[in-house]
């Protein structure tokens, strides 16, 4: 009975949740027109005489021609030769950055959901604080130690950074999952002798395959939106270079390549995309449990 | 020796768990350390001294003072601060009031939920960068999206650039903040409306209480402490932000979009001025860790007042 809603609330909700879905999607839609659209009909304008308003017709005919196609997604290739290098390099750093910070958060977030110990709370909010730093605010140390190591210009220059910052919040969320495992089946194993290692690799970890996964995808796509800073400043090389970096090529000093551009913006977004659209059930559910008091 | 092993041999279960615990946090914490505790400290001494690209590895002279008497008495320095702390108030109000409207609207008991929910997700899954230059073209004057529209609709008189003018470069980078923050702030918001005890409602919807008024009595009082902390960590976030501003403006025109954190970028990593950046990321942390005190002690104190629970850890 309460959740009915008359035939006017139900307008007035699918319109508001229209709305606000159009403000969310409408770059990407309007990036996948631009990508369509050739180079001629994107720079085009109507005649428009001065101080008249522009007709629906021909707002209309700005983002519709006949002779849209799929040429810029063929052409990009030979614009930027590197581009599927940029790609390759996307994903791989964002796996990369993946793996390494998982190898940090598994042992962590299983010491927080399972024990109790001196400075637990302490050092959990320390954690948490590393938030408050964005890595633009540490870059000239970050720089120095990179160059130090002989680190600049290569994968590591943005895997290192990039795992660092991932860890508290991977900390945090694998917390919430490791905690709703039953203790019991611990006990179980250490009164068969078990080690605590052992149980944490047999035990443990088989059960917290799901909450592994929900981390290990929500790292995935932090690592893949965080790319750029760290790739414009501890990078120069091009063969290491992330696509948000490379994407750059496609702005040239005569002109802008906008469909191109727009183009290899959604080729290089896919793996994120394809990767949430399986995974978003579990991941917007799993993201939020932690958030959520019992 | 055999004394020291002595010493660091557990004795009791508890220092057991106690050792067990830090052994399994230690690789993070080292992590952490390099990355993040140690190039905090370096900041902290670059800022008190001249080092530049020659002297960055060593050698730079110690200036006492200096950086910082130059930074805060710079000509632009209040505008740039003013700047920030608007640009922060203005993106994190917008994207707690839309995640609210989001929130309770995707809550809401109607079909094919679960895919609107999933359509509300991309500008946050996908690159910041990417999603900047989406916008970048629906800012561009000439052939873009947003000016043909608004040439439509007479907003403006021809072709208009977002990006050019001191007023519309500020806001339509705020357009794309929001844009960019709102889908997180409506899951976590999400989350917390369907934590709610359902009974609550009922209760309600039996003594008559209308709609509003469950949202008002019921479900705001509830999900408080989920929006005080989510509140908290976006302005952080936004008042860091630094992807969107770089690409959209680089900061320009003539710094109508330079916030603190662009301010920093460019002196440190544009003009290789390694100490006077240093000391403008120090006055960030600052100048964030004195508005989280503040912001936790007068929500702790009206908390108090008025019954809320307070942030939630």
């Amino acid at each position: 009975m309460m959740d009915k809603y008359s035939l006017l609330h139900k307008i007035g909700l699918y319109t508001s949740i229209a709305l606000f879905i159009t403000f969310m999607l409408l770059p990407f839609v309007e990036m996948f027109i631009a990508s369509l659209r050739p180079l001629t009909h994107l720079f085009s304008r109507p005649d428009v005489p001065l101080g008249e308003t522009m007709s629906f017709v021909d707002f209309m005919s700005r983002f519709w021609s006949d002779k849209m196609s799929f040429q810029a997604y063929r052409d990009m290739w030979v614009t930027v030769p590197q581009l599927p290098r940029y790609i390759f390099n996307s994903v791989f750093l964002a796996t990369a950055v993946t793996f390494f910070s998982m190898c940090f958060i598994v042992p962590a977030a299983y010491a927080y959901a399972r024990f109790d110990f001196r400075g637990k709370t302490t050092s959990l909010t320390l954690f948490l604080a590393v938030n408050m730093f964005s890595g633009a605010v540490l870059l000239i140390p970050l720089y120095k130690l990179l160059r130090l190591y002989g680190l600049l210009n290569t994968y590591w220059a943005m895997i290192i950074p990039g795992v660092a910052f991932l860890i508290p919040t991977g900390i945090w969320l694998l917390k919430s999952f490791l905690e709703k495992i039953p203790y019991e089946l611990e006990e179980a194993a250490f009164v068969d002798g078990a080690s605590r290692l052992y149980t944490l690799r047999r035990v443990i970890l088989p059960l917290a395959v799901p909450g592994l996964i929900v981390v290990g995808v929500a790292m995935f796509i932090g690592a893949y939106a965080q790319q750029f800073l760290f790739a414009i400043t501890f990078n120069q090389d091009r063969d290491y270079m992330p696509l948000p970096a490379g994407i750059f090529e496609f702005i040239g000093y005569q002109r802008v390549l906008w469909n191109e551009m727009m183009a290899a913006s959604l080729v290089g977004i896919l793996p994120v995309l394809l990767i949430f659209l399986f995974m978003q059930k579990h991941l917007i559910s799993g993201l939020t449990s932690g958030a959520v008091k019992e | 020796m055999s004394s020291l092993i002595q010493m660091l041999k557990p004795k009791t279960k508890a220092q057991t768990a106690t050792l067990f615990a830090w052994t399994l946090i230690a690789p993070a914490a080292l992590c952490i350390f390099l990355v993040v505790v140690w190039p905090l400290y370096e900041t902290f001494r670059l800022s008190f001294t001249n080092s530049n690209l020659g002297t960055l590895m060593g050698g730079a002279d110690f200036v006492g003072w200096e950086n910082y008497e130059k930074a805060i008495g710079g000509r632009k320095f209040p505008s740039i601060v003013t700047r920030t702390f608007y640009w922060m108030f203005l993106s994190v109000g917008l994207k707690i009031i839309l995640g609210l409207i989001g929130a309770t609207l995707l809550a809401s008991n109607i079909r094919a939920r679960g895919i609107f929910r999933a359509l509300v997700m991309p500008p946050w899954i996908v690159p910041i960068a990417i999603g900047c230059f989406g916008w970048l073209w629906l800012y561009n004057g000439h052939f873009g999206l947003l000016s043909s529209f608004s040439e439509m609709v007479g907003i403006t008189n021809g072709p208009f650039s977002f990006l050019a003018y001191k007023q519309s470069a500020f806001y339509s980078a705020v357009v794309t903040d929001v844009w960019i923050g709102t889908p997180m702030v409506t899951l976590f918001f999400l989350a917390a409306i369907q934590g709610v005890p359902k009974d609550l409602y009922e209760a309600a919807y039996v003594d008559g209480a209308s709609r509003w008024y469950r949202f008002r009595r019921i479900t705001m009082p509830q999900i408080m402490p989920t929006v005080i902390s989510m509140a908290l960590l976006s302005a952080i976030w936004t008042f860091n932000s630094f992807e969107i501003i770089w690409i959209l403006t680089e900061g320009g025109p003539r710094g109508a979009t330079t916030t603190l954190i662009i301010d920093t970028f460019k002196t440190a990593i544009f003009s290789y001025k390694f100490g006077a950046g240093a000391t403008r990321a120090v006055l960030v942390c600052l100048l964030l860790g004195v508005f989280s005190l503040i912001y936790l002690t007068v929500l702790g104190w009206l908390g108090k007042k008025y019954g809320y629970e307070g942030v939630q850890k």
